[in-house]
């Protein structure tokens, strides 16, 4: 079957890629792009783990064609820092051991901060809601929601 | 001014800003030149053999490379030692792709490899395999009646111990009894990172492997043993793990198809699992408990009857220590215990977060909350009245036992003391509001391993030992312990894992790596110190000069004397003064053999929880938890309570959620996705406080520390279903507690 010529922009960088019809944004990400950032929990849109953004809008990018990202714009983990400077979250996830194997930190990462661009002051029930589609198997959660209002918080703050 | 240590203080992760811009990279996602796919056939039926397997369409898909199925495969070791890898236990090891025979449902039965993987998972659709069926047992409640004592004992693994009094004639005499039956089901670890294997042909017949495994030389030495290579030829490298829990402490079968692959095509190859084979190895077996409680009418135990029945393949004798807690926890007279296998046609359980412990202590901890009931005495004070102060299985003293603080501790952050005690008697609103507790204990080890630390003469320090860093935290404990014995910064330090060419290390799991990889990173870097110190001493006008080793300190890069910290002398300085460029030590820590003789040793922890169950919806939250722990020395507050709560949350999948169910007609797991796999989401999760209790150990390791891995499970889901019965008056001894349990109403209601 004959590839498709994909132009889309990730992380603010325009890319090309070649890909089968049936293949999926994430496999596209780990494979070819050599993005291993985003990872494979499930490959059926059960575990976050391979959460980014295709216009702003959080996906699971295990069920988006990678021929849908067409003249879209993707976020994934690898664009989060600038530079050398991490995101705030990365940075209060780290300071506040939100991470331990780390296979789904990126996924919840990316969603949080999602959370935090739609709704910068979320109550803990919204974010737990809002991160239930993140699974991780090893924090129990609770460093993870701490550093997400933390954070929130640190950014209200900041924005004043 | 002496600096705060970094051992004891809350330090953040050293592997964490790796981990959150996602540069770590895990066995699937190591690149390499023309690397190959490979895709598992999964097989569909639990018994019987293979009659043919057609793999013409599957080969004929542009990319195809090979198809391997058990016609064609490489030939590989003979001898079944040859299979067996460091933690085996007895039996005769499964083997991918052997023969036609099918043992379980799920067994790999072929793998296409091919340019992409896409193109693997699309041939490997088209794979016809041909069965002939025999009849098949997958449930455990049959297969009890043909349960045996395991004839061979699993290395490691401690026996029910001898009998002790009457327990039969104590329980017939005893004025209150308890005796019941409590199952737990099935389980799968489902780490989030898929096993993987990477195998990078490096020419020449060398081999680099990236595998999803707890211990890099387990894998190094099966591949080895089941190839016929050398060890130099095989190098295992994966510094960074996605969770494993237990899922990852024996070779799974994507290893030896990466490896069978690669050798046969001489070329790279990967292999990753799907979520729904993640439900094709290692689980938590099935297990039945049969537990009798006989007391004094004030509580006090005057036996103890502990029956177990775990499940286990047909060709291997998993074993776990299921009942020897019901013997440990409290003091009692007449105790008898007793563990057996039933044997399935599944593939062989595994050890999963605190193997066995959880599955005993939930019986037992709900049996003794039983017990209050039918005394009436508050469950905490039926606990302290039969507190055991010293080992009664062994007839030893405690190395240190601090449960006692524990449950005083938990207590009063709980604020158990305001319980009102009948079941029932606490709501609001629409909600039923339940507080329950339970006991919580593991065993506190320590292994041989061996480390070496090298300093450079830049000021740099590097520790390095073969063990592994599942999330648990290894790096960052290492790093804290190596600076602390130089009193360098931490970003001064590089810690080396994960890598087989390393110095010697065990399989990382039951919660052993801090004390053994600890203990042994210690040693080099005293090793190192030495040395150094030899070279300060001998510097030109060196004010420690007449000082010995005991008489100094290590601070901010200098060695200076420890009664006067203004004299002193920098490690650059002392390492010129000696002409040295490196100093390099490798030593092995090994546990105290008589101190192992004359103690015993475990961790404890004291839980109470509080559930609210919706009256007449059943729908249930745990919406607090205290879990004090008792487990020596911490090494790291911050990464130790992550750890905690992380097991915590377990115990709260256990008593809700996790269970893989199983078609006993088809004989296969069918709920093998997360969809249908609960495990705990974000949403279910409310308080949870973690209380480290004051212990001192100086005989468990010589770091002080007992291990966290696995105590935070333990006891958890017994809390919870405890809570629910005083929330609902219902007992359900049956794991996970589902809303359909919570609901059934008695026969003697429904009746009506
Ligand atoms: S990999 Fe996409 S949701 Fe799990
Ligand atoms: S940190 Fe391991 S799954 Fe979340």
């Amino acid at each position: 079957m004959a590839k498709l010529h994909v132009s889309t922009t990730i992380n603010g960088e325009p890319t090309e890629f070649l890909c089968e019809p049936s293949q999926s944004m994430l496999d596209v990400l780990r494979g070819p792009l050599g993005l291993t950032g985003s990872k494979e929990g499930c490959g059926s849109g059960d575990c976050g783990a391979c959460t980014i953004t295709l216009d702003g809008r959080l996906v699971c990018s295990c069920l988006v064609l990678a021929a849908e990202a067409q003249d879209r714009e993707i976020r994934t983990i690898e664009g989060m820092a600038e530079g050398d400077r991490l995101h705030p979250l990365q940075q209060k996830f780290l300071e506040m051991a939100a991470l331990q194997c780390g296979i789904c930190t990126p996924g919840v990462l990316m969603a949080a901060r999602t959370l935090l661009e739609q709704n910068p002051d979320p109550t803990e029930t919204e974010a737990r809601f809002w991160l239930a589609g993140n699974l991780c198997r090893c924090t129990g959660y609770d460093k993870i929601i701490r550093a997400v209002l933390d954070t929130a918080a640190e950014m209200r703050e900041a924005a004043r | 001014m002496l600096k705060e240590p970094h051992v004891g203080a809350p330090r953040s992760r050293v592997d964490g800003r790796a981990k959150v811009t996602g540069e770590a990279k895990y066995a699937a996602e190591f690149p390499a030149p023309g690397l190959a796919h490979g895709h598992v056939v999964s097989g569909a039926i639990a018994r019987g053999r293979i009659t043919g397997i057609d793999t013409t369409a599957a080969c004929a898909v542009p990319g195809v490379l090979e198809v391997f199925t058990h016609e064609n495969r490489p030939r590989t070791a003979w001898f079944d030692y040859k299979h067996r890898d460091e933690v085996a236990p007895p039996g005769s090891p499964f083997r991918p792709l052997y023969d036609e025979t099918i043992l379980y449902s799920g067994q790999p039965v072929a793998l296409v490899v091919a340019e992409d993987s896409g193109t693997a998972r699309h041939a490997a659709s088209l794979v016809r395999v041909e069965y002939e069926a025999g009849a098949h047992e997958t449930d455990l409640l049959r297969a009890r009646e043909d349960a045996y004592v395991p004839p061979k004992r699993r290395s490691g693994i401690s026996p029910p111990p001898k009998p002790r009094g009457d327990a039969v004639a104590a329980l017939a005499e005893a004025p209150l009894r308890v005796e019941a039956e409590y199952r737990i089901a099935t389980e799968h670890h489902n780490p989030m990172e898929m096993h993987a294997t990477t195998v990078v042909w490096e020419g020449g017949g060398k081999l680099t492997v990236h595998d999803k495994i707890q211990g890099v030389l387990n894998s190094q030495g099966y591949i080895c043993n089941v190839f016929g290579l050398s060890k130099e030829d095989v190098r295992v490298v994966s510094p960074f793990v996605g969770g494993a829990f237990g899922s990852g402490l024996r070779p799974q079968y994507q290893l030896f198809l990466a490896v069978m692959a690669a050798l046969a095509l001489k070329r790279s190859v990967r292999v990753v699992l799907t979520r729904d084979q993640m439900f094709t190895f290692s689980h938590r077996p099935e297990t039945i408990n049969q537990v009798a409680l006989g007391a004094a009418a004030d509580g006090m135990l005057r036996a103890i009857r502990h029956d177990a029945i775990g499940a286990t393949s047909r060709f291997e004798d998993h074993q776990e220590v299921v009942v020897n807690w019901s013997g440990l926890l409290y003091h009692c007279d007449n105790v008898e215990l007793g563990y057996k296998l039933a044997q399935l046609d599944i593939h062989t359980p595994a050890d999963m977060r605190a193997p066995g412990a959880p599955l005993g202590v939930f019986a037992l901890e709900s049996a003794m909350d039983e017990l209050a009931d039918k005394a009436g005495i508050d469950p905490l004070e039926l606990r302290l009245k039969n507190y055991a102060e010293t080992d009664e299985n062994e007839g030893k003293p405690y190395t240190s036992k601090e449960l006692r603080a524990a449950y005083r501790l938990g207590a009063e952050r709980f604020g158990w003391s305001r319980r009102s005690a009948a079941p029932r008697s606490m709501r609001e609103g629409r909600e039923l509001v339940g507080w329950g507790l339970a006991s919580g204990v593991w065993e506190a080890q320590m292994q041989q391993t061996s480390a070496r630390a090298v300093l450079t003469a830049d000021g740099r320090l590097e520790v390095a030992t073969a063990t592994a860093d599942i999330g648990t935290g290894t790096y960052t404990i290492l790093a804290q312990i190596a600076a602390d014995a130089f009193g360098l910064p931490m970003e001064s330090v590089t810690v080396r894992i994960g890598d087989s060419s390393l110095p010697k290390s065990p399989i990382e799991g039951g919660s052993w790596t801090a004390a053994s990889a600890g203990s042994a990173v210690q040693a080099a870097c005293h090793a190192v110190r030495e040395t150094l110190f030899r070279h300060a001493r001998g510097a030109e006008g060196s004010p420690l000069g007449n000082a010995d080793l005991d008489h100094v300190a290590f601070v901010d890069g200098r060695i200076v004397l420890a009664a006067d910290p203004d004299r002193g002398i920098g490690l650059i300085e002392a390492m010129r003064a000696g002409g040295a460029e490196r100093i390099e030590h490798e030593q092995t820590a090994s546990p105290d053999k008589a101190n192992q003789k004359r103690y015993s040793s475990y961790t404890h922890s004291a839980i109470f929880a509080e559930v609210r169950v919706d009256e007449e919806l059943g729908v249930l939250r745990v919406t607090c938890i205290v879990t004090a722990v008792a487990a020596g020395k911490i090494l790291n507050p911050k990464t130790a309570r992550s750890q905690v709560i992380g097991g915590v949350v377990w115990g709260m999948g256990m008593a809700l959620e996790e269970e893989t169910l199983a078609d006993h007609r088809l004989g296969r797991f069918m709920n093998h996705n997360l969809a249908e796999y609960h495990v705990p989401v974000n949403a279910d999760v409310h308080d949870i406080d973690v209380i480290f209790v004051e212990e001192q150990d100086s005989r468990t390791s010589p770091i002080g520390v007992k291990g966290l891995g696995e105590i935070g499970i333990v006891g958890t889901a017994a809390a919870i279903a405890n809570a629910i019965h005083h929330a609902t008056g219902k007992r359900i001894r049956d794991l996970p507690i589902t809303l359909d349990k919570l609901l059934e109403r008695p026969p003697a209601e429904r009746a009506r």
